[in-house]
């Protein structure tokens, strides 16, 4: 699938807290096939501060319209200026990027943990799944319910389960202590979330013999596997997350 | 019509635009994005004779018009080269260099060696200023004697242009210019990366896993401009100039200093199209001000 860079017009950006919120943009032209789990680098502009792109997973895509959604967590002064764009702003991208999830060809019993702004790709992956017939359940963790992001979006998917640090939303603690996962067998695991988070979910999976795929935000500055910036050890050795993942089997990667 | 092309010695190239080491892969990365043959040259990414797996993430940190980075020469080695990536790239239609690494003295001749038998490799970039590798690298060209002996060695063996890269981070690049002509390089490209680092204040820790890395973009422009005005002043070799062009009018302060081709880097990252756009805005400058030939504005402020 070929790569290009397209000139992007905002047309919505939903503010979710004081630090997320989900901007919409469309393009002039038929969107490219993109597959769940892929990225774009967007580019900003104006500050010496963000002289690269910024990496964004796809968040929801309206191929009819040729519109997709991602969401942003303000983390610096390019996440920043992202968070301000109003409709009408155009925004540059390289799209689309990277590889991406795998979807299964058997009945799979499917679950999507995320993380905090990790949930991103989730919402495109589920929306796939269930397309093709799948009920995949979704996990999510956040740190308290202030930060809860979303909830009617992924409902659509399937069942939605929380958990907070402070029990201040469904259940008390990490997405690896939910109860659903000792209720639920699963044969499959898509997670994306804060390293920390991932690691722990890729242990699980491991000592339960469970298919688990993660999807990385290495720090990168090309997005297309030039600069050999975004390394992750593998078993084939250093390998670039742009080109090679973001989405990485965790038998694959030396955690 | 404007004469873009120029000349190392009896190798021509059909316009001063390259890309530089490091930063366009092996040129197949960019195809997505525009035709790599209407560039003057592609320099690949640096190569050694074994796969080395480079040093460990993170290797990249954003600076203010800026990044460093600490690659350390991640490549496959020239066995891979060979078989896998050189029969994809000899298509091209235009000049393949391939970006020579060592550890040793030992490995630069052996690995010119090897590349001088492949027919459409007709040159190589001799690197003896990579500043992210612990043995080798920026130890050879930042000593005159290591860099006279490397430069004399690979020329002994190495029948085709000799380009030799040198190293900002010295205290006069002049010195090892000379030297490097002297023993023989057909051209000289600058600059590599400035030494550089960066430290994460909430981590509280360097950003870099090695500490230090390499800077580029526009933040090293004039430092990189202000070396190549001086060598091209004193050396009879063509130059190539690169370090922080983002625009046709980065290149062309550079040939306005005396660069006789530029390599287009870190700009790459951020715009995969901008070595054809600079290729056109420098056709579309000598237009404008009536030159028939990029020769004609070659060190034009030293005239």
């Amino acid at each position: 699938m070929a790569k290009c860079v397209d000139d992007l017009k905002v047309v919505g950006n939903k503010l979710l807290t004081e630090d997320f919120c989900v901007i919409e943009v469309e393009s002039g032209k038929k969107l490219p096939e993109f597959r769940p789990g892929q990225f774009v680098q967007v580019r900003i502009d104006g500050s010496p501060a963000t002289f690269l792109r910024r990496p964004i997973s796809i968040h929801d895509v309206d191929f009819g319209k040729n519109r997709y959604k991602m969401l942003i967590q303000v983390l610096g002064k390019g996440t920043e200026t992202i968070y301000r764009l109003k409709s009408g702003d155009y925004l540059n991208v390289i799209h689309p990027l990277g590889n991406s999830f795998t979807i299964p060809d058997d009945k799979s019993k499917i679950l999507l943990v995320g993380g905090g702004c990790g949930i991103a790709p989730l919402l495109f992956l589920g929306k796939q799944l269930k397309a093709r017939g799948f009920e995949p359940d979704v996990l999510m963790g956040f740190r308290n319910s202030s930060r809860v992001l979303e909830i009617e979006e992924y409902s659509q998917i399937g069942d939605v389960f929380v958990t907070t640090e402070d029990g201040s939303l469904g259940e008390k603690g990490y997405v690896t202590n939910h109860s659903v996962l000792t209720s639920v067998k699963y044969d499959r695991i898509y997670c994306c979330g804060p390293d920390s988070m991932m690691k722990v979910v890729a242990e699980y999976s491991m000592k339960n013999n469970i298919f688990c795929e993660v999807s990385l935000e290495n720090l990168m500055a090309c997005g297309f596997g030039i600069c050999l910036c975004c390394i992750v050890e593998t078993t084939r050795g250093n390998i670039c997350t742009c080109t090679e993942g973001p989405v990485f089997n965790i038998r694959e990667l030396k955690w | 019509m404007v004469n873009l092309g120029i000349n190392i010695g009896d190798l021509h190239f059909k316009n001063p635009v390259l890309t530089a080491s490091g930063t366009c892969g092996y040129g197949t990365e960019l195809d997505d994005f525009f035709d790599v043959s209407r560039l003057g040259g592609i320099v690949v990414k640096g190569t050694t004779l074994e796969p080395r797996e480079g040093n460990a993430y993170p290797r990249m940190a954003e600076t203010p018009s800026g990044m460093l980075n600490a690659v350390g020469l991640q490549n496959k080695g020239i066995d891979y080269f060979e078989s896998n990536i050189y029969p994809k790239i000899s298509g091209y239609d235009t000049n393949i260099i391939v970006n020579v690494n060592g550890s040793t003295l030992d490995d630069y001749i052996s690995l010119s060696e090897r590349i001088d038998r492949l027919e459409k490799i007709p040159a190589i970039e001799l690197n003896i200023s990579c500043p992210n590798v612990k043995k080798g690298g920026m130890i050879f060209g930042t000593n005159l004697q290591s860099a006279r002996e490397v430069t004399r060695a690979v020329r002994a063996v190495y029948t085709k242009k000799l380009i030799v890269k040198l190293s900002p981070n010295v205290t006069n690049i002049v010195d090892f210019a000379k030297v490097v002509e002297e023993e023989g390089a057909d051209s000289i490209s600058l600059i590599n990366t400035l030494l550089g680092m960066a430290v994460d204040i909430n981590m509280m820790k360097p950003s870099l896993s090695t500490v230090t890395g390499g800077l580029s973009g526009p933040a090293i422009k004039p430092v990189a401009l202000g070396m190549v005005w001086q060598v091209a002043k004193a050396v009879k070799v063509p130059v190539i100039g690169m370090g922080g062009i983002m625009t046709a009018s980065d290149a062309i302060e550079f040939f306005l200093a005396g660069a006789s081709a530029v390599q287009i880097g870190t700009v790459t990252f951020i715009d995969p199209a901008a070595p054809v756009k600079i290729l056109e805005g420098i056709e579309s400058y000598l237009q404008r001000k009536g030159f028939s030939d990029i020769k004609d504005i070659i060190g034009y402020i030293n005239h």
